[in-house]
Order: structure tokens, then C-alpha cells, then sequence
């Protein structure tokens, strides 16, 4: 391991540290000088043992644009949910599926991480493909019932990823968003 | 109050059992690999959060609610990973239905390998007899 400022590493390394000692108190259950204590040992001994890569571009949080994207998951979460749900009871079983590519335009790890789990879990979507470089996602669509049905759930996926854009994203990633969603409008 | 309060755990308990129920179903009823994998995400995920929801309201105490948040963010964290790579590896080795797929932007020059060629209906080549079992590994 290279020797680092520690001031640098203290950068990148604290919100894990934050992290790992936040698990640690509530697989306690109660808040405790002790736990935290503990929980802080443990996090300094885990990444000292099992060292972790920087997280590059590190997030900045927007509070309400975050609550606009939390909102609109858990909405996505319980229709999608239903909706998969509803294909597995229909007496046709499913007909047909498709694979699709979509251009992302965001340009950061954390950010490009946080599409594909959102992607996921919402949009009668899977991830099968990343592409880092081209920042190309390839997905999976489950309930995929005419070709309008794919484009808008291809124009979903870009809807998600600028909520989390404005959520999360940097400014260039905003503007590239922005930049992008203007092309798009007739 | 309680009876309100454990009328809705209950209400979330069964529905999230009924939703787990709905992945199981999916497992056994989809056509290929990708579409299960569906099925193992959202479906569960979902019956998993309404689960520990209706287990928070009806356990008492801040300890076990801590708990089942981190039980619940950590099926939402680590569901869509395990999804992706078992679809992934799916696709490498076409266990696919390609009969069923309206469209396959995917599918360019570098992913046509012959070679590692799966056994589902949809991946035999055209006019060619399908490969017989012990072939298909």
C-alpha cells in the first residue's frame, strides 16, 4: 500500500468508517458509548485488514431531490413489485422479453453503481451489462409488451438516472443531464 | 389503537408472504433464467421490506427495528448484485430464450460465440438439428 496524506485518506476512508460503525450500533440495537467504541475498533481493524478502493467523485447529497427520488423508488418498488407479481399468476405466462441497451449519462462510479441498483429493483428491468467506458447499460425487460412498451421503459431508465443525478451527481453531471434532456424535447 | 396497529402488521405480513409466494410461482412458472431472475428480485424484495414493516410494528422496542432496517437495506443493496451476475452468466452461456425476446440489442458481433452455445429451444442455430445433450456443456 502506497503512503498517503493522512488527511487524503481520512477523506475517502471516513464515510466508510461512518458506516461500518453505524451497522455495528444497530446490529447492537442501542445506542452506547461502548458500541461506538467497539464499533469504531472494528471498522479501523476491517479496513486496515481488508482495504477498500476510493470511492472517486465522492457523493454530495441534495436533501430534496433525494426525497423526490426516494419517493418515486418506493413507488416504483411496490407497481414493479406488483406488476412481476401479476405476471407470475396471469394464466398466459409470459410472452415476451426483451434486451435493450441505453445510453447513461452520468460519468461516475458511485453514481453509474446507484443507476444499476435502482434499475434493478424498479422498472420491470434487470441489469445484464455495464459498459464503464462507453457508459452504456444493457437490460433485461420482463414484461415487454409491444415496441412502444420498450422505448418508454428505455426513457424510464434515463428518468431514474437523472432523479439520482440531482440527488447525488456532481455538477457536470447535472449539466450533462440537463444537456442531454434538452436534445430529447421536441 | 394496538388493534389498529396490529391489524396493519398483519395486513403487511400476509401480503408481504403473499409476494414472496408470487417469487416462488415466478421461479417455477418463467421461461428462462433472466425472466426468474425477476421474479427474485422485485417481487421478494418487496415482500421482504412489507415483512420486516409488519415485524417492526408489532415488535416492540427500538433494538428490533434497528434490525430489520439493516436486514431491509441490505436486501435491497444486495439482491439486484446477485441478480445481475447470475443473469449475466446466463447470457454467456444463451441460456436464453431467444424465441421469446422482442428485441435484442445485445447481441453484436462479439457475444455470437458458437462455441459456448446453451440448450434452451431458441438457441439452435437455424437449419441445424439440435445439439444432443452430452454436447451442450
Amino acid at each position: 500500500m502506497s503512503v498517503e496524506p493522512a488527511a487524503t485518506r481520512l477523506r475517502y476512508q471516513g464515510p466508510l468508517i461512518a458506516w461500518l460503525v453505524l451497522v455495528w450500533v444497530l446490529l447492537w440495537g442501542t445506542f452506547s458509548w461502548a458500541n461506538l467504541l467497539s464499533g469504531l475498533v472494528v471498522a479501523l481493524v476491517l479496513l486496515a485488514l481488508l482495504p477498500l478502493p476510493h470511492v472517486v467523485g465522492g457523493a454530495r447529497v441534495r436533501p430534496l431531490p433525494l426525497l423526490v427520488f426516494l419517493g418515486h423508488f418506493l413507488s416504483d418498488l411496490v407497481v414493479s413489485g406488483a406488476e412481476v407479481a401479476w405476471q407470475t399468476l396471469r394464466p398466459g405466462g409470459v410472452r415476451s422479453t426483451a434486451i435493450v441497451q441505453v445510453q447513461l449519462r452520468v460519468d461516475s462510479d458511485l453514481l453509474l453503481t446507484m443507476v444499476a441498483e435502482a434499475t434493478s429493483l424498479v422498472p420491470g428491468s434487470l441489469v445484464l451489462d455495464l459498459d464503464r467506458e462507453q457508459r452504456v447499460i444493457t437490460l433485461h425487460l420482463l414484461p415487454a409488451r409491444d415496441l412502444a412498451d420498450v422505448e418508454r421503459k428505455k426513457a424510464h431508465v434515463l428518468v431514474v438516472e437523472g432523479r439520482l443525478a440531482r440527488a447525488f451527481g456532481s455538477a457536470d453531471d447535472i449539466a450533462a443531464v440537463e444537456r442531454d434532456e434538452q436534445v430529447r424535447a421536441p | 389503537m394496538s388493534a389498529l396497529a396490529d391489524v396493519i402488521a398483519a395486513a403487511c405480513l400476509l401480503a408481504g408472504a403473499a409476494l414472496c409466494l408470487t417469487a416462488g410461482l415466478g421461479l417455477v412458472r418463467f421461461p428462462d433464467v433472466l425472466s426468474r431472475m425477476h421474479a427474485g428480485t422485485k417481487p421478494q424484495v418487496l415482500g421482504v421490506l412489507l415483512v420486516m414493516v409488519g415485524a417492526a410494528i408489532r415488535l416492540d422496542g427500538w433494538a428490533n427495528a434497528w434490525m430489520l432496517l439493516l436486514v431491509a437495506a441490505f436486501q435491497l443493496l444486495t439482491a439486484p448484485v446477485s441478480a445481475h451476475l447470475i443473469s449475466r452468466v446466463a447470457y454467456r452461456r444463451r441460456h436464453v430464450r431467444r424465441d421469446l425476446l422482442l428485441v435484442d440489442e445485445f447481441g453484436g458481433a462479439g457475444h455470437q460465440d458458437l462455441r459456448h452455445r446453451g440448450d434452451e429451444p431458441g438457441d439452435a442455430p437455424p437449419g441445424s438439428p439440435r445439439p444432443s445433450a452430452g454436447q451442450s456443456s
